[in-house]
C-alpha cells in the first residue's frame, strides 16, 4: 500500500517534467536510493511470506513432532527444530504474518488517531491546543516499552492486547509531528476561503487540512512499523504479548532457547536474525520514504 | 543560570502531576477492579470476604477523588504502599534493586558514549572511505538489532569460548554485591554487569554514532573550520578544540533521552541475563498482577525519565550560553 502511494507522488512529479513509464520510474527510484530498495525489497519478501505462509512452509508450524526434537539445521528440516520438533523455518514464515500484522494495524491504527487529533488540535488552537500539547507531553513522559507493559497489564497478553498496548504510546508521537505540519498549514489562505464559504470545520479538517500533511502520516506510519515489530518481539520474549503456540519471533526466543544455547544454539538464532532483518528492512525503506516525501525531516 | 534551574525544575511538576493521574486512572480502567482481577487471574477460588479484606487493604472501597488524593499524598511522600504479591512496603522491594539498574544504566551509558564519540568523528572525518561505511553500518545494526537478542549472542558467545578454552561452558555468577569497597567486589560486580551493559549500550551507542557523525559533519563545513585550516591550525587541534565541542551539543541531548530509555530497555535486557534489578521486578509485577507494584514502578520510571530530561536541559544551557539568556 505504502510502496505504491511513493511511486505514484513520484510518478506525479515526473508527468510535469517528461512522460515515463511506471516501470522506468521505480527503476530510477532504486537507482537513486539504493538502499531503500533494498529496504523495500525485504519488505515485500517479508508480505510475501506473511501472505503465502500456507503454500511456503514445508511442516506445520504448530505440530510436534517428538520424534525429531532439537534437530539440527539439514535437508529435512532447513533451519532445524526446537524443542518440541516444531519446524523452525516454518514457524519463522508464519511469525512474519504475526509481525506484520501487529506492526501495520498498530502503526496504522496509532498514526491515524494521531493524524485527526494532531489536525484538531492545530485547527482549532488557542486553549484546546495548549491543553492537548499537555496532555501530549504528558504521554511522552512514558518510554514506550513501559507504556505498552503498563497497558498490557490491565488489558491482557494476547495479539489483539499487544496491538493496544503498541498503539497507545505511538499516538502522541505522531500526533505531535502531524500538528507541527498543520499548524503551518492552517495559515494557509485557502483554509480562509474555505472558513469563509462556511464550510464546517469536519469538512474543512478531512478535505482541505488533512490531504496535506500525508507526507508526515505516511511518513510516521513507515517508521513505526520497524519500532512496532521489534516492540512486539519484546513484549513476546518477555511471555506478554502474543502467547503460545502462535507463532511468532519474540516467542520463539523466550521459549527455552537459552536453556538449549550449546545443544541447539540454532533455535535462538534464526528468530533473532528474522528481527532484525526485518526491523533493518523497515528503516531503510522507511529512510527513503521520508527523503522522497518530505526532505525537510531528514533526521542529521 | 540558578534562575534558569529553578524555573526548568518548577516545569517539571505539571509534567509528574499529570503522569500520576494518569497511572491512577489507568489503573481504574480494568474490568471490575484490580483486587477482583487479581484473585481471579491466579486462578484460585476466592471468598467475598477475602475481596473485602483486599479492597480495604488498598483502600479502594472508598470514593475515588479519597484515593486519589491519598495515592498522590504518598507519592509525594516516598509511600507507595505495599506490594500486593508479596505484602511488603514497594519503596523497600525497589530500594532493593533501585542501585543494580541503575549500575547497568550507567556502565551502559559509558560504554555508549566511549564507543559512539571516537566512531562518529573519524567516520565524518573519512566520509564517504570505507571506514565511514564500516561505522555507519554498525550504527545501522545496532538500531535493528533487538537487545535482547544482542544478549543471548553474547550468553552463547561465553559459553562457547569458554568450552572451547577450558572444556566447561561458564557463566559469570549472577550475584550483585552492593558493597562496592573490596577489589573482589568490584571485580565481581563489573564481570557481571558489563555483559548486560554491552547488550544494551550497543543500540544506544548506535544511534549516538550517527548523531556524533551528523553534527561532525555539519561543524566541519563551517567557516571557523575553515580559518583555522587557513592559519595552519594542527589538525587535532582542529577537530578536538574547534569542532568537537560544538558538535556535542545534539549528542549531548540525545545520549541523555537515551539514558532515559535505557531504564525501559533494562526490562529485557534483566530478564535475559537473570539480573533481579528493577525491570525484573516490573516484569513479575505485570505476571503476576501486582497492580500497587505496576503502578509505583512506572512512576519510578516516569520520574527518571522526566529527571534526565531536566539534566540534559540544564547542562545544554551550560553548554550554550545562547539558551540561558533567552
Amino acid at each position: 500500500m505504502v510502496v505504491t502511494s511513493e511511486v505514484v507522488v513520484e510518478s506525479e512529479f515526473e508527468t510535469l517534467t517528461e512522460k515515463k513509464s511506471v516501470g522506468r520510474t521505480i527503476v530510477q527510484l532504486m537507482r537513486r536510493k539504493p538502499l531503500g530498495a533494498a529496504g523495500a525489497m525485504i519488505v515485500i519478501v517479508m508480505i510475501l511470506m506473511a501472505m503465502f505462509a500456507d503454500f511456503l512452509t514445508p511442516y506445520d508450524p504448530v505440530a510436534n513432532s517428538f520424534a525429531s526434537m532439537t534437530e539440527a539445521p539439514g535437508w529435512t528440516h532447513w533451519l532445524g527444530t526446537d524443542q518440541f520438533g516444531r519446524d523452525l523455518l516454518s514457524r519463522i514464515i508464519y511469525g512474519a504474518r504475526t509481525a506484520l500484522l501487529v506492526g501495520f494495524t498498530s502503526s496504522v491504527i496509532g498514526a491515524t488517531a494521531g493524524l485527526v487529533l494532531g489536525v484538531g488540535s492545530a485547527y482549532f488552537g488557542g486553549r484546546i491546543d495548549l491543553i492537548f500539547q499537555r496532555v501530549m507531553d504528558i504521554f511522552m513522559a512514558f518510554p514506550l516499552i513501559i507504556m505498552a507493559l503498563a497497558v498490557v497489564s490491565i488489558f491482557g497478553t494476547g495479539a489483539q492486547n499487544v496491538i493496544i498496548a503498541i498503539t497507545i504510546p505511538f499516538i502522541p508521537r505522531c500526533a505531535r509531528v502531524v500538528r507541527s505540519s498543520a499548524l503551518a498549514i492552517r495559515e494557509v489562505p485557502y483554509i480562509d476561503a474555505a472558513r469563509a464559504n462556511g464550510f464546517s470545520h469536519a469538512r474543512i479538517i478531512l478535505r482541505h487540512m488533512v490531504p496535506n500533511v500525508m507526507a508526515p502520516y505516511l511518513i510516521m506510519i513507515t517508521a513505526f512499523v520497524g519500532q512496532a515489530i521489534l516492540l512486539e518481539a519484546s513484549l513476546s520474549y518477555l511471555g506478554l504479548g502474543v502467547q503460545e503456540p502462535t507463532p511468532a519471533w519474540g516467542l520463539m526466543l523466550q521459549g527455552g532457547a537459552e536453556e538449549y544455547a550449546l545443544s541447539a544454539p540454532w533455535m535462538a538464532i534464526f528468530p533473532g536474525v528474522a528481527i532484525s532483518l526485518a526491523v533493518f528492512g523497515f528503516n531503510l525503506f522507511g529512510d527513503a520514504v521520508r527523503d522522497v516525501l518530505d526532505p525537510r525531516l531528514r533526521s542529521r | 543560570m540558578s534562575q534558569y534551574i529553578v524555573k526548568r525544575l518548577l516545569l517539571t511538576i505539571p509534567t509528574l502531576l499529570g503522569a500520576a493521574i494518569l497511572v491512577f486512572f489507568l489503573m481504574r480502567l480494568i474490568p471490575g477492579d484490580i483486587c477482583e482481577l487479581r484473585l481471579a487471574g491466579t486462578g484460585g477460588y476466592f471468598d467475598e470476604a477475602a475481596l473485602k479484606i483486599c479492597r480495604s487493604e488498598i483502600g479502594i472501597d472508598q470514593p475515588t477523588i479519597v484515593q486519589l488524593g491519598g495515592y498522590l499524598w504518598g507519592l509525594a511522600t516516598f509511600n507507595f504502599g505495599n506490594s500486593m504479591w508479596t505484602g511488603r512496603p514497594i519503596v523497600e522491594e525497589i530500594g532493593l534493586r533501585f542501585e543494580l539498574s541503575l549500575m547497568i544504566a550507567i556502565l551502559a551509558t559509558v560504554t555508549a558514549t566511549i564507543i559512539a564519540i571516537p566512531l562518529g568523528t573519524i567516520s565524518a572525518i573519512k566520509q564517504d572511505t570505507w571506514i565511514d561505511y564500516v561505522v555507519r553500518s554498525f550504527s545501522i545494526a545496532g538500531i535493528a538489532i533487538p537487545s535482547f537478542w544482542f544478549g543471548i549472542l553474547i550468553i552463547f558467545g561465553i559459553l562457547f569460548t569458554t568450552q572451547w578454552w577450558t572444556g566447561i561452558p561458564w557463566m559469570p555468577p549472577i550475584q550483585y554485591k552492593s558493597d562496592w569497597t573490596s577489589w573482589a567486589n568490584i571485580s565481581n560486580n563489573f564481570g557481571l554487569l558489563i555483559w548486560p551493559a554491552l547488550a544494551t549500550g550497543y543500540r544506544y551507542s548506535a544511534v549516538a554514532t550517527r548523531m556524533t557523525r551528523s553534527a561532525m559533519l555539519e561543524v566541519l563545513r563551517e567557516d571557523y573550520i575553515r580559518t583555522a585550516r587557513a592559519k595552519g591550525l594542527v589538525e587535532r587541534l582542529i577537530i578536538q578544540r574547534h569542532s568537537l565541542k560544538n558538535a556535542m551539543l545534539p549528542v549531548v541531548t540525545v545520549i541523555g533521552l537515551e539514558f532515559a530509555f535505557l531504564m525501559g530497555g533494562l526490562v529485557v535486557t534483566e530478564q535475559v541475563f537473570n539480573l533481579n534489578g528493577l525491570g525484573k521486578l516490573f516484569v513479575e509485577s505485570v505476571t503476576n498482577y501486582d497492580y500497587t507494584m505496576t503502578q509505583a514502578l512506572v512512576m519510578v520510571v516516569v520520574a527518571v525519565f522526566v529527571f534526565t530530561n531536566f539534566l540534559v536541559d540544564v547542562f545544554y544551557a551550560w553548554l550554550d550560553p545562547r539558551i540561558r539568556y533567552k
